[in-house]
């Protein structure tokens, strides 16, 4: 009976020094909740504009203040009668 | 009887210094692994862009409340009475389709940061986030399942 249990003692160690070693397995929840934050932000993108309507029309605004319209130097010479 | 209690005499100063060893080896694990989860990685990126473009089309539905947040991380059908017939085919399908990025996204982070076995954990840290970040009108499910105007 005795030797039996001196047997077992072993065992009995290993067992919880890999409980311990679970145990130690640790989740950074700090860092993830950066993490998610982070992607979350990017999928929504709710602080952005985030309005779909009313005064939506925001076309490029530095090429605003100049005419768009000046025709192409190149397109001149080249003549417009190619079928 | 002496000799039952011989091993575990035996046993108590072992428990005695793994107690003492587990503690700051488990703050030294802390400091270790605290450092960062990485996710800027091509899986992850493309993952996300999925979502963001699918968003535009789902987005008002959260709005309308059609779709919610549930407790676990994912999105579900909360009021189909919103969606008029045709649409919902669609609906669903966007659903399904967003969950799958869901499940692939917890599980990306996971495995590109090394351990797989916290999957879980990341998905109940976003299953929270998601919810903490819902502007208020949208719908989520509590921890019992049930739903709640935010």
């Amino acid at each position: 009976m005795q030797v039996r249990m001196r047997m077992m003692l072993p065992a009995a160690a290993a067992l919880l020094i890999a409980g311990c070693v679970t145990i130690n397995i640790y989740f950074p929840a700090a860092a993830a909740q950066k993490a998610a934050d982070k992607i979350i932000d990017d999928v929504w993108q709710l602080k952005q504009p985030a309005t779909t309507g009313g005064s939506g029309e925001q076309p490029p605004p530095a090429s605003a203040a100049q005419p768009v319209q000046q025709p192409a130097p190149a397109e001149r010479p080249g003549g417009q009668s190619k079928p | 009887m002496k000799t039952l209690w011989n091993p575990i005499l035996a046993v108590l100063p072992v428990l005695a210094a793994l107690l003492v060893l587990a503690s700051p080896a488990g703050a030294q694990a802390q400091t270790q692994t605290q450092a960062n989860i990485d996710i800027n990685t091509p899986a992850i990126n493309s993952i996300k862009s999925s979502m963001h473009q699918r968003w535009t089309n789902l987005r008002a539905y959260f709005v309308n409340g059609a779709v919610g947040l549930t407790h676990d991380g994912f999105i579900a059908l909360h009021d189909a009475s919103h969606v008029p017939l045709p649409q919902r085919a669609q609906l669903n399908s966007m659903i399904a389709a967003d969950n799958q990025d869901r499940k692939s996204l917890y599980r990306e982070i996971a495995n590109e940061n090394g351990h797989p076995d916290w999957e879980n954990d990341i998905r109940m840290t976003f299953a929270q986030r998601w919810i903490d970040k819902e502007p208020s009108g949208w719908w989520y499910q509590n921890a019992a399942g049930a739903w709640v105007r935010k």
